[in-house]
């Protein structure tokens, strides 16, 4: 039998950092897409908290690690989840690509790229978006004042790195010549 | 133009994709054909001005929106879920 040597979905390609922002990979043990049955919301949510210590996520929201992911629906981050009655639970462990973005400029990186509005009044910590990044579908937390939390189909890693890069090497040169 | 999503709030139109006239809501019943399924998949109006579009949030949280907004103006009065049906 070979032997294979696993890999991180951003290996080789992070991390970086430019100017004052480094990007850097984040990995879950794993990562699990649950979507309660119609009805079953409260009680779900009630097994949820339970488990991994908070409730369904709003719409827009991220908390402890579980992210509001569409109508209905979250991604639970790191903590394997066991199963729980009346909702569909599916492992994504290998799915996602994640990393974070951090620093003085965070968000005027993210802002190249994000087709939202990234100021506090609409987006403060603890918020969450499933919206665009340049091209890609992501998902989006802030999870700081100057740090968030990108995912991005593992898929897509290489061309994420690059997006990202991109936009950070552009607001250095922006700042070097203020 | 910025369409208000009912789940995540105002966002850019990049994220979403447009289906055509919300008549893609009322489906005949039944599969004989009749002048209702001919209007269903054959005749769409085209006006100038306010009308009901379907659109998919697919750069979102994947909703199919019922818009309602302005060809002319680009102006978007309000929009609703299509889960919701016809309302």
């Amino acid at each position: 039998m070979a032997n294979l040597t696993a890999k991180t979905a951003f290996d080789g390609t992070l991390p970086i950092e430019i100017g004052a922002v480094s990007l850097t990979e984040m990995t879950h043990d794993s990562i699990t897409w649950i979507a309660p049955h119609k009805g079953q919301m409260a009680k779900v949510s009630r097994a949820l908290d339970k488990q991994v210590g908070a409730d369904f996520p709003s719409p827009n929201t991220h908390q402890n690690g579980v992210v509001w992911f569409g109508p209905e629906q979250a991604l639970v981050l790191s903590k394997g989840l066991k199963r729980i009655a009346g909702a569909a639970v599916v492992d994504q462990s290998s799915a996602w690509a994640v990393c974070a973005l951090q620093g003085a400029g965070a968000a005027d990186v993210l802002a190249r790229l994000v087709p939202i509005d990234l100021r506090d009044s609409t987006f403060a910590v603890g918020a969450a978006a499933r919206t665009l990044l340049g091209h890609m579908n992501c998902v989006l937390m802030r999870t700081g004042l100057e740090r968030y939390e990108v995912m991005a189909f593992r898929s897509m890693a290489a061309t994420c790195a690059h997006e990202i890069e991109s936009a950070m090497t552009m607001v250095a040169a922006r700042a070097e010549t203020h | 133009m910025h369409i208000p999503c009912p789940h995540c709030g105002d966002r850019d139109q990049r994220e979403f994709s447009i289906r055509g006239h919300a008549v893609g809501l009322d489906r005949p019943e039944g599969e004989v054909w009749s002048d209702d399924w001919h209007n269903f998949i054959h005749l769409r109006e085209n006006p100038a001005g306010r009308t009901e579009e379907l659109w998919y949030h697919g750069g979102g949280c994947g909703a199919w929106l019922v818009v309602e907004r302005n060809t002319v103006t680009h102006k978007v009065y309000g929009t609703r879920l299509a889960s919701e049906g016809r309302t």
